[in-house]
């Protein structure tokens, strides 16, 4: 019994690390804009796809993983120059709305690029699993956990240690100021764009030995990675890190105590609980209302 | 509209040729037979109805260069419906009141078949469907046929192959998608008749990566002998992967949702021993040269995977078996008069398709049996024809 609980937890921490990776770039964003990018997803879905095709290509691995990520890095760059920029002024629904928009032409591109079937990448270290209690874990659930791992500590050393992260923490806390003190608030949002592109694609990459890549692979991921952000506060990192497992896990207990057929229902429930006790997310100190 | 200014060309090129007077003296004969078609060529389903666009359009030039049928060129009209039924019923009308076709060969999805019926059983024109379920032509309707296997057909293989290996108590895994849904319906429908008893059934959601826990508490299930998964696309490598993950070894059967190639790269060897029913289509390669499709499903895929660069799948095969269907019938009616064809179509007996052979009736609108399915096994890397 107390296998079958390490094997539920294990698979729940490894979709979970997926969650908070994706929730991280919806959070990053957010903070630089107040956009909810609804193309997070499809970041994912690059990153991967990319990386699969051109390690296809004949490039070596680690080249085409970084050449994967440098991709990404300039869609989501253009996607802010291109589509978020020129509409600087308009609502913010507008601009989420050209975010959904970019989303389904980037799946569409990929769709068209390399076609609909879906495809695995090589696991970093093999596909023997790995005992753990009596739980049997793939070598890669371990990769996506560390890389989540190495990346928050990345991301925390930034925003609190660098000068241009401590720029866009600024800026997500009071635009006017910042600008006054002579931040450069247009760099920062295409900064955001690139980081959370980066962050995405770097996701994709991890998972897509275990959820193979196709085109429409960032679909499911962004909705839950969404949820993640929302439910760890929006515009917080560390909390949409910690709801992405949350998510996670309740999934996966829930699809090994109770019912598979609730399972996607109770990452929906935690988000309709948690706006209705905490609306400013799990993890907010609250009070803090930003305008 | 594109069809529409073909339409013109068509009759100018008509007028043209009368003029010169190189056609012969019956300008009816020359009038190419239309083939209306609404297809989800683009959208969430176009992994259905780019291959069978691609065979409709392959096959009608073909057949026009070889002369037509009864002496008449076919015309392909065809819309882009993107699998949806609300864009499909227009597209039907206008097929039916404006360009006037003479058969519908058409419906990628279930949904837009299901929208297209009425309208074409008011009409009166033969339709031969693409569209995968079971209630396209159960009960019959007069106008209405399919040449997609049922997935009905699909569980009484896998529960025959079952029964002959001592099997009586299932694991079930499905997902969420239609195709997964309706497959888990006729496991459900179909055991108790069959001495099958389903003693897990979980699901999985849509997009999901890790279905795990789901296989770690089916394996736990007290007397299961078999895992079966009812699933499509990505998810049927991931199984296969978790299942292989979690050293399981009790026989694990997939559906035809499973029979492409991909299913067995991207599991990365959790595939093998995975036993599935596909069409003779997508394992031609591995059937004997005694299998009767083997030679009609041999040209096929020769013929999609040179002119369009792509691999074989087996709803390619649905839109050819639906056009040589029509094609014979026409040729045997010497005319298109509807419900000459419509009688002619119910004739086909014998037909061999690349998805199986044909034996069509007034109280049978699909005329495939269980036979029109092989039974498989994955070994190093590729099918093996099962006895």
């Amino acid at each position: 019994m107390s296998a079958d609980f390490l094997q539920f937890l294990f698979s729940g921490i490894t979709v979970g690390a997926t969650y908070a990776l994706v929730g991280l770039g919806f959070s990053i964003i957010y903070n630089a804009s107040h956009v909810i990018n609804f193309a997070q997803g499809e970041f994912v879905m690059l990153g991967g796809m990319a990386t699969v095709f051109f390690y296809g290509a004949g490039l070596p691995m680690p080249l085409a993983m970084a050449m994967a990520v440098a991709m990404t890095i300039f869609i989501g760059m253009a996607l802010e120059k291109f589509a978020v920029e020129p509409a600087k002024g308009a609502s913010i629904v507008t601009l989420i709305i050209i975010t959904i928009g970019a989303s389904i032409f980037l799946r569409g591109l990929a769709e068209v690029l390399w076609g609909r079937n879906f495809h695995s990448l090589p696991p970093i270290s093999g596909s023997d699993p790995i005992n753990i209690g009596g739980a049997l874990v793939l070598p890669q659930s371990l990769w996506v956990v560390g890389g989540t791992i190495v990346i928050v500590i990345t991301l925390a050393w930034f925003f609190n240690r660098t000068m241009t992260g401590k720029a866009m923490v600024a800026s997500a806390s009071n635009p006017l100021a910042a600008r006054l003190v002579g931040i450069n608030l247009k760099f920062i949002l295409l900064l955001s764009f690139a980081l959370s592109a980066m962050l995405g694609s770097i996701a994709g990459i991890l998972i897509a030995p275990i959820s193979l890549a196709y085109p429409g692979v960032g679909i499911m991921l962004g909705l839950k990675g969404f949820c993640a952000a929302i439910l760890g506060g929006m515009g917080n990192p560390m909390g949409a890190v910690l709801a992405g497992l949350i998510v996670g896990i309740s999934e996966a207990l829930t699809a090994g105590y109770i019912s598979s057929a609730y399972k996607d229902a109770v990452a929906f429930i935690i988000i309709l609980a948690v706006l209705f006790l905490r609306p400013n997310g799990l993890f907010s100190t609250g009070g803090t209302e930003r305008v | 509209m594109k069809p529409g200014l073909f339409r013109h060309l068509t009759i100018a090129a008509a007028a043209i040729t009368m003029a010169v007077g190189v056609s012969n003296s019956d300008a009816k004969a020359a009038d190419p037979i239309k083939i209306g078609s609404f297809l989800a060529v683009t959208g969430g389903a176009s992994f259905l109805g780019d291959p069978e666009k691609k065979t409709l359009e392959m096959y009608v030039n073909k057949i026009n260069a070889d002369g037509g049928v009864i002496g008449r060129k076919l015309e392909l009209i065809l819309y882009d419906d993107q699998g949806n039924p609300a864009n499909t019923v227009p597209f039907v009308k206008r097929l039916i009141n404006d360009d006037k076709v003479d058969i519908l060969l058409a419906g990628s999805t279930t949904g837009s078949t299901m929208a297209a019926i009425p309208f074409v059983e008011k009409a009166g024109i033969p339709f031969i469907s693409f569209g995968g379920a079971g209630v396209i032509t159960s009960p019959v309707k007069k106008w209405v046929f399919k040449t997609p296997h049922t997935d009905t057909l699909a569980v009484q293989k896998i529960f025959t192959d079952m029964k002959a290996r001592g099997i009586s108590k299932v694991g079930l895994l499905s997902g969420s998608g239609g195709f997964d849904k309706s497959c888990r319906k006729q496991v459900q429908t179909l055991a108790p008749g069959s001495g099958m008893t389903v003693v897990a059934d979980e699901t999985h959601g849509k997009g999901d990566t890790d279905m795990t826990p789901q296989i770690t508490k089916i394996k736990g299930t007290a007397g299961v002998q078999a895992f079966m998964y009812c699933g499509f696309g990505a998810a049927t490598s991931i199984v296969a992967k978790n299942y292989k993950q979690l050293g399981a070894s009790m026989p694990h059967y997939q559906t035809h949702g499973s029979a492409s190639k991909s299913f067995i790269k991207n599991a990365e060897g959790g595939a093998e021993g995975v036993r599935l029913p596909a069409a003779a289509l997508v394992v031609v390669d591995a059937l004997p040269a005694s299998h009767p499709q083997k030679k009609v499903a041999g040209a096929y895929k020769a013929m999609y995977e040179s002119k369009t660069g792509d691999s074989i799948s087996s709803f390619g095969g649905h839109a050819y078996d639906g056009l040589m269907i029509a094609v014979e019938a026409i040729k045997r009616a010497g005319s298109t008069d509807k419900a000459k064809v419509l009688a002619e179509i119910e004739k086909t007996s014998n037909f061999i398709g690349a998805d199986g052979i044909y034996n069509l009736s007034a109280s049978d609108h699909l005329g495939l049996d269980e036979a029109s399915f092989v039974m498989v096994e994955v070994r190093n890397g590729d099918w093996k024809m099962l006895k």
